[in-house]
């Protein structure tokens, strides 16, 4: 009975995201307040019942309901309680719930937070993420219900959730990844919201700008979460391949960063509006269409959900009619927009276009390389194509070099214009300064780098030092003066400073061998030796392993490593757990490949330098992007904003 | 009005620049990094080219992998169960999910000879997915 309570629970969050949509809309539409207030309370008892379908959810898994054919497919009484947990996301159905669920939640986030904004906009921005989330959950019901039962013939135990999932970096990736995509639906409904109301200066930019660093930091942070996943689970080291399914979360963030940029120049400055607002609809257009990828299976994709030809088909209409409305709003509201603000050519603002221009044609790189196999296909008439990452690095690479060259600069410059002498001073200073450092580096480093490994270390430090530089003009008037927002900046930037470092690093530097190694045999990379002691019979809660014992020394450094080979019980499914050494300057990763006869195994054995730097440096830009929206200043505006609204209420 | 005008020229400039890129992208695609896919009967027919990278597929024939006991090297036939079939040789570590009978891509250089050399094995990371070069394979 609990099962259809998940249902029923759906089905009038359905209802009452439809009359949000009508409330938020049409009441904005004819000025009826009391329409306009149900729009801004509705959005509460859509998250409220969401919430009980995915309670109701979770309950089944944790009871072993497997009466529910979701839980039947995706769980067995045998799996630990936490993986049960987070099962109710390790497949289509549920993962989808999950994103309604944080769908509902950034509108009750909204209606909460949005009481600063004028109450017509207020109902409008609501109304207008009633809309998507009245797709969404239309798409969980009709096609994707995940509490559809197997009645009369409940299977006695399940299938097991996939032994890939059966791990702590996917409990939390999906979460982080859902509430960074379906967040840019904030930004895409204030944008909306101003197309509809025809109130095109630059306080919607002013309002969005908060909700956007938030999503772009945790989108930053579940695409990380997901690479540094697939490096120590899937045994063999890879940390990004340009596979569809990363590329459909990269394009959002590639378009998300340049949203980042452009909503401050149009902050601060009132200019880039029409940009920015044709940024905003296109970040989560491209959010929606990463799901489109993930979930009809177009695209093969290691990581793709089982096939249903009308879940795609549910998308792609639903992303028309989302996009082409939107875009059609757009084009007949934007040319009302003439900004007259002026900047010269060394301007913050000309860096930022120049930051806005490199981002998109990164993503325009992405997107072509992503659907260029479909297009293909369709065209030759089923000549299936795909497209391999030297493709995506050849273009890639260089755009990303560029665009750290430009953030060296960029922050250095003042608005609307900069002096020039002082500006060619800072810069010279900076550029002697990080190819110094960049030859001392090498001279420590000692092997040979390579070119395009040496050029990312003095582009690091190029941003490295162009941030000292900047840091100290800012603090001249002493530390503590210098805002929160600006301090999130420099910790973004040097993020992703540190991040280019460990990708070019970490390619050059790697040494990936695959060998055939018997007990009590050794190997030396990298003047580490690698021991191996032999396989040893090992059992948890739902598998049973084999576990390899290397003896790693290091130096006068010493210590054991465990790879293991997993065999899972329900599934019968064999999955190889890595064992890593980690370090900040280089990580020893050991896996077990098979079995070869006479105690011999086939091992990966990898020496990889600065790879943790990657996600080091992820984490850091996610937290420069917190740390923006903690600034005081926002806060202080909210309150200016609210008095000043309220004063204008009163007086009218 | 000549600042505006100047940035609106250089505005547009920039995106003529983007898309050229994009184009000249796209034509350089066209020519190199293209991997085409070829089942089974494709590869046996010889209708797949020899000597440059291609992608071929399909299933793991049930008792055709050989491994050497002295190296990494590995030997399989891939089949679609419908009468074509060809030989793979590998050097290196098999995925998780390789399996007899199961559904495989693989990446490299097919031989004058008609053995497949490659250079990565790509198997499916979950039981049910198939890949949709695969479909109509299954058995």
């Amino acid at each position: 009975m609990i099962p259809e309570l998940g249902q029923y629970a759906l089905v009038l969050a359905l209802c009452l995201a439809g009359a949000g949509a009508f409330a938020g809309l049409v009441g904005a539409q004819a000025n009826n307040a009391r329409w306009m207030r149900a729009a801004r309370s509705l959005p509460m008892g859509q998250f409220v019942l969401t919430a009980i379908a995915f309670g109701v959810l979770m309950h089944a898994f944790v009871t072993d309901d497997f009466s529910v054919g979701y839980v039947a497919r995706n769980s067995n009484s045998l799996l630990p309680w936490y993986y049960k947990v987070s099962a109710v996301w390790g497949a289509h159905e549920g993962s989808f719930l999950l994103w309604t669920l944080i769908m509902g939640a950034w509108m009750l986030a909204v209606s909460l937070r949005g009481h600063v904004l004028p109450p017509r906009f207020h109902a409008r921005v609501l109304g207008v993420m009633s809309v998507l989330n009245l797709g969404f959950l239309a798409f969980l019901i009709f096609t994707s219900n995940p509490f559809d039962r197997l009645l009369p013939l409940a299977p006695l135990d399940g299938s097991d959730l996939n032994p890939l999932l059966q791990d702590f970096g996917l409990v939390l990736h999906p979460p982080l990844l859902y509430i960074g995509y379906v967040g840019f639906s904030v930004a895409f409904a204030f944008a909306l919201a101003a197309l509809l109301s025809g109130r095109l200066d630059s306080a919607w930019a002013r309002w969005s700008r908060p909700w956007t660093n938030i999503t772009w930091a945790f989108l930053t942070l579940g695409i990380a979460l997901g690479s540094w996943w697939a490096y120590y689970e899937l045994g063999w080291g890879g940390w990004w391949f340009w596979d569809p399914v990363e590329n459909a979360s990269f394009m959002p963030w590639l378009a998300g960063t340049a949203l980042v940029h452009s909503l401050a120049v149009t902050e601060k400055r009132g200019t880039f509006r029409a940009w920015t607002l044709l940024l905003s609809v296109s970040v989560f257009s491209l959010s929606l269409l990463g799901a489109f990828i993930v979930r009809s299976g177009v695209l093969t994709s290691v990581h793709a959900f089982a096939v249903d030809p009308t879940r795609g088909m549910f998308i792609l209409v639903f992303l028309t009619l989302v996009v082409g409305g939107s875009f059609a709003l757009y084009a007949v509201r934007a040319q009302e927009m003439v900004s007259s603000v002026r900047y010269g050519w060394h301007s913050r603002e000309m860096f930022l276009l120049v930051n806005n221009l490199l981002l998109v044609v990164a993503l325009a790189v992405v997107l072509l390389g992503t659907l260029y196999p479909l297009a293909y296909e369709a065209v030759t008439g089923g000549d299936k194509i795909s497209i391999g990452p030297p493709w995506f690095n050849t273009f890639f690479v260089p755009l990303m070099m560029a665009l750290t060259v430009a953030l060296g600069i960029g922050p250095l410059m003042g608005w609307k214009r900069t002096p020039l002498p002082e500006l060619r001073r800072r810069l010279a200073v900076a550029a002697v300064a990080s190819v110094l450092l960049s030859v001392a580096v090498a001279l420590v480093v000692g092997s040979d780098l390579g070119a395009g490994a040496v050029l990312a270390v003095v582009l690091g430090l190029w941003v490295l030092a162009t941030s000292l530089i900047d840091i100290r003009r800012r603090s001249a008037r002493g530390l503590r003066r210098v805002p929160a927002a600006y301090w999130g900046m420099q910790l973004a930037h040097f993020g992703f400073a540190m991040a280019l470092v460990g990708v070019a690093l970490t390619h050059t530097l790697s040494v990936e061998k695959d060998l055939r190694l018997e007990p009590g045999e050794q190997t030396e990379q990298q003047g580490v030796t690698f021991l191996f002691k032999g396989v040893v019979d090992a059992r948890g809660s739902n598998y049973v392993a084999q576990t390899g014992l290397f003896e790693i020394t290091d130096g006068d450094q010493r210590l054991l490593l465990k790879p293991e080979k997993r065999r899972y019980l329900a599934s019968n499914q064999v999955m190889t757990e890595a064992a890593i050494d980690a370090g900040l300057f280089r990580d020893l990763y050991v896996s077990l490949g098979e079995p070869l006869g006479e105690g011999a195994w086939a091992v990966r054995v990898y020496v990889k330098p600065f790879v943790r730097w990657i996600w080091y440096g992820c984490l850091l830009m996610a937290l420069g992007g917190i740390m923006a929206v903690a600034d005081a200043r926002y806060r202080r505006l909210r309150v200016r904003e609210a008095s000043r609204l309220a004063a204008a209420g009163a007086a009218s | 009005m000549r600042v505006k005008r100047r940035n609106r020229l250089i505005t547009v400039s920039f995106v003529f620049i983007g898309a050229a890129v994009a184009v000249g992208l796209m034509l350089m695609a066209a020519n190199e990094n293209l991997n085409l896919f070829y089942p089974p009967d494709k590869v046996v027919s010889g209708e797949a080219p020899t000597s440059t990278g291609i992608r071929a597929g399909g299933m793991v024939l049930a008792g055709s992998v050989q491994r050497n006991s002295e190296n990494l090297d590995v030997r399989f036939v891939l089949t679609d169960y419908k009468g074509s079939d060809f030989e793979v040789v590998y050097t290196g570590i098999l995925p998780d999910l390789f399996r007899e009978g199961q559904g495989v891509l693989v990446q490299g250089q097919l031989g004058e000879d008609g053995v497949f050399q490659a250079a990565s094995v790509l198997a499916k990371h979950d039981e049910n997915y198939m890949p949709p070069e695969l479909e109509g394979m299954g058995a």
